[in-house]
């Protein structure tokens, strides 16, 4: 009997026990099930949700890849073991093997806890509800690895996934009824819950944290250290980073939201597949970009002077906004979730823009921790459908206008 | 003005199997078999038993809430079996045709001289009046309201739909006679659409006012003529009729016979020759697809209508009372080893996700009834809009039917729709939602609450 039979044998066994969507979330991974239309349309496009999240997850891999290259890099940098990439995107000081074993041993655990407690509370709710299993965490499970620094305790990851999955979705009903972002729902909860871990200039470099404590306890080592450019940036200190740094990637920051060119790949990948909103990404950048020149305005006319604690990221070029910290990240993987984002073409546009513009105003004001966009889509999450709503209404408008005419 | 109509957003599913343009004279059916489910909402109070012997056109049963609307049988014979469901429910009639049919004289009407109420009454006694459906609702329409406007789709966009240029040709009488009686029963017009580049035998009728359509499908769906003409406002109600039941409505006014005769396509990957056959409502599928149809030990579904909204139905099933195509497709009962992620070159599909179907739109598919895939939530936006013409949100009027709420049905333009107008979109949907379904049962409950 082939495995194809046997499988099937298997579900029909399982199908009256409650592990049946246990069951059936492994079973669809491997095969597409032989189940047929019934009522309605008698055939079907090729696309499902998996399709739909694989695609995501493919736009992310290179940011993944870049991201173990790139924890090994920037620890290496700290320690002094290499110098600083010369060759532009394909330096040989930053494609070793030393630094990608260093990430890959550092992020791969990430990884695996992330998935693991999230698809756990996904198959414990699936059997718990009686329904399938949605893909809902496939994209969020890699995003989260992404979106963290790279010395977050294992532990931490693995209580704040628990609270993003059962908090962030599924009380709200899971996959497609949640109104926040999860993966910024985790996010959130870690940088509110264990804000040392999540700023600061020590938790972005491999071993930073570790080398620390060890000085505190009597070590004679050299302290390392890695401020993001953004961190440097509103405590008014100079970075030795250039603008190629920025775009291709060689700064600290969480582990995948580094290498802006990987990112616009990847979200030219998913416009071209029509999995990613375009509009939401552009005019996101659009959003972005507005708020950078108003602040460069601003701080061109002088009304707020050199000695102003705001001054040093309000005089950043406006351009550069979109490549220092998570606002690409954020933006093409994270606003464009369908779910928590408007649901209307229009609503889209508006929405897409006030992430991009709010992203940068918080970045610019927040004291204590100078990076907005994760703020700044939750926010926008939480009005996307008083956004959709407005927008609709526009329709039953015309609808109403359309009657009153008739009866006038 | 220009009466021209021209969509961009839609999708033209091109599938193998397309009905060769040739008719032929389909085997006379055994038995002949009307179901009351065609006639969505109406409850039938029987008037001929089991035994009972009709003439065609003669009343097998009316509509228990309005007993004025008549539904005849299509053929001469005797009814052998009501088919009962659960509560006693009639879910079909069953009548052995006579060799020799006989018809139920209606007389001819003098069209020219009659007041609407004679025709209206003309239509309700001699079983006219089921092929003409309202909006809202899309129901059997209420003879007690007076229609705005009547919509006739000439042009089929559906997948593998019978050509109406073909299957309407020579039959302009007919079809001018139906024209003119429909006339009198609106204080509006009757709007007709016409491919664009079509030689339709609609575009030369008087009496009507002449849309020509352009663009991929649903542009020849009803639905979307009366949205971008005259779209229904609350209170009002417009006409449907669709184009081949003319043809029937037109003979009967000319000779008094009710004559179901209709060509119907026969089409689909499994039908070894797809063509044309003249047959009458009712009739059993098997009298088609026995001959170069199905092959031996095929695994078929068979569905009366096309494959978007047609119904599924046995191969001992019959054609239902309002479809004009018989498709034959593969069942897609098998499971696909990674089907969620190797790349697909021969289905269809609206993204590109290591999805190819975007480099050669014209190319032709095989698909079979495959879901591909599991039925999920609403997860993805925005596909929707790219298929859908009509100017309505469709996720939201969806979501609003789920969640029951009548006023948000109401303002989002629930009165404007059928479920037909939700085939693509449930054809794309990412989470295989049944859209169909859920704007039948929205329809449903506000025909209920509201009327």
């Amino acid at each position: 009997m082939s495995l194809k039979n046997k499988l099937h044998v298997l579900k029909r066994k399982f199908r009256s026990s409650k592990y049946a969507p246990a069951f059936n979330a492994l079973h669809t991974f491997l095969y597409l099930p032989d189940e047929t239309t019934h009522g309605g349309t008698h055939i079907k496009v090729a696309d499902d949700l998996k399709r739909t999240m694989n695609t995501v997850i493919m736009a992310m891999v290179p940011c993944l890849i870049f991201g173990m290259f790139n924890a090994g890099y920037q620890h290496h940098l700290a320690t002094g073991a290499i110098d600083a990439v010369s060759g532009g995107f394909f330096s040989s000081e930053f494609w070793t093997l030393a630094n990608f074993s260093i990430g890959f041993w550092k992020i791969l655990p990430l990884v695996i806890v992330s998935y693991g407690v999230g698809l756990g509370i996904e198959f414990l709710f699936a059997i718990i509800k009686k329904h399938e299993v949605e893909e809902g965490y496939l994209v969020t499970g890699m995003l989260v690895p992404l979106i963290v620094p790279v010395d977050i305790p294992l532990w931490m990851l693995a209580v704040a996934v628990a609270f993003g999955v059962v908090i962030g979705k599924e009380v709200f009903g899971g996959t497609g009824m949640n109104i926040l972002n999860p993966a910024l729902t985790i996010r959130a909860f870690l940088f509110f819950a264990y804000p040392t871990w999540m700023s600061g200039d020590k938790v972005w470099v491999e071993g930073a944290v570790e080398r620390a404590n060890e000085i505190a306890a009597g070590a004679n080592l050299d302290a390392i250290s890695g401020e993001t450019i953004l961190g440097s940036l509103a405590q008014g200190k100079d970075f030795a980073y250039s603008t190629a740094d920025m775009f291709l990637g060689f700064i600290p920051g969480s582990v995948g939201e580094t290498s802006t060119l990987l990112i616009l790949l990847g979200g030219l990948f998913l416009i071209f597949t029509k999995i990613g909103s375009w509009r939401i990404m552009l005019s996101s950048a659009l959003g972005a970009i507005v708020m950078g020149l108003i602040f460069n305005q601003v701080a061109d006319a002088g009304i707020i002077g050199e000695g102003s604690k705001f001054y040093g990221l309000m005089n950043t070029p406006f351009w550069h906004h979109l490549m220092i910290g998570g606002f690409a990240f954020g933006t093409v993987f994270m606003a464009t979730d369908p779910v928590t984002a408007s649901q209307t073409n229009k609503g889209k546009w508006i929405y897409g823009f006030l992430v991009g513009f709010i992203s940068i105003l918080i970045r610019v004001f927040n004291p204590a921790y100078p990076e907005g966009v994760m703020l700044a889509i939750l926010l926008m999450n939480v009005f996307a459908p008083t956004i959709d709503h407005y927008v609709i209404q526009g329709n039953v408008k015309k609808r109403m206008k359309r009657l009153k005419a008739k009866v006038a | 003005m220009s009466n021209d109509i021209k969509i961009k957003k839609g999708l033209n599913i091109n599938l193998k199997g397309e009905a060769e343009k040739t008719v032929e004279q389909a085997v006379i059916s055994k038995f002949c078999t009307v179901r009351p489910e065609d006639f969505h909402s109406v409850i039938p109070k029987l008037i001929a038993r089991e035994g009972t012997k009709l003439k065609a056109g003669e009343t097998i049963f009316y509509d228990k809430s309005n007993e004025a609307v008549k539904f005849v049988s299509p053929v001469s014979g005797t009814v052998v079996e009501v088919v009962r469901g659960p509560k006693r429910r009639v879910d079909a009639v069953k009548i052995e045709v006579d060799s020799e049919q006989v018809y139920q004289d209606n007389g001819k009407f003098d069209i020219d001289a009659a007041q609407p109420d004679a025709v209206k009454a003309h239509f309700l006694a001699s079983g006219c009046w089921p092929f003409i459906k309202q909006r809202p609702y899309d129901v059997v329409a209420n003879p007690s309201k007076t229609p705005k406007a009547i919509f006739i789709s000439g042009y089929a966009s559906a997948p593998l739909a019978a050509d109406l240029d073909f299957t309407l040709k020579g039959k302009e009488t007919e079809l001018q006679a139906a024209i003119n009686a429909l006339g009198k029963l609106t204080s509006g017009k009757i709007h007709v659409s016409v491919g664009a580049n079509s030689n339709s035998p609609l575009a030369g009728l008087t009496g009507v006012t002449l849309h020509k359509v352009s663009g991929p499908h649903p542009v020849g769906n009803v639905g979307t003529l009366i949205n971008k003409v005259d779209p229904v406002n609350k209170g009002e109600v417009v006409w449907t009729v669709n184009a081949q039941d003319l043809v029937i409505i037109g003979e009967l006014l000319l000779t008094g016979k009710f004559n179901a005769e209709r060509i119907v396509a026969l089409a689909g990957s499994e039908i070894e020759k797809p063509r044309y056959f003249k047959t009458k409502i009712g009739s059993e599928v098997a009298t088609m697809i026995y001959d170069k149809g199905v092959a031996q030990g095929a695994h078929p579904r068979i569905i009366s209508g096309n494959v978007l909204s047609g119904k599924h139905i046995k191969p001992d099933g019959a054609l239902d009372y309002y479809s004009n195509v018989i498709t034959v497709i593969p069942e897609g009962d098998d499971y696909e080893l990674f089907g969620w992620n190797k790349p697909v070159f021969n289905k269809i599909s609206t993204s590109r996700a290591l999805t190819f179907s975007w480099l050669n739109p014209k190319k032709v598919y095989d698909l079979n009834t495959n879901t591909n895939g599991e039925h999920r939530a609403f997860v993805v936006t925005g596909g929707y809009e790219e298929v859908f013409p009509l100017d309505i949100y469709p996720l939201q009027v969806l979501k609003a039917c789920m969640y029951k709420d009548l006023d948000e049905m109401e303002a989002l333009g629930m009165y404007e729709v059928a479920p037909e107008d939700f085939a693509l979109t449930e054809f794309v949907c990412v989470s295989k939602q049944p859209h169909q379904k859920i704007i039948r049962e929205g329809l449903d409950l506000m025909l209920k609450e509201i009327g």
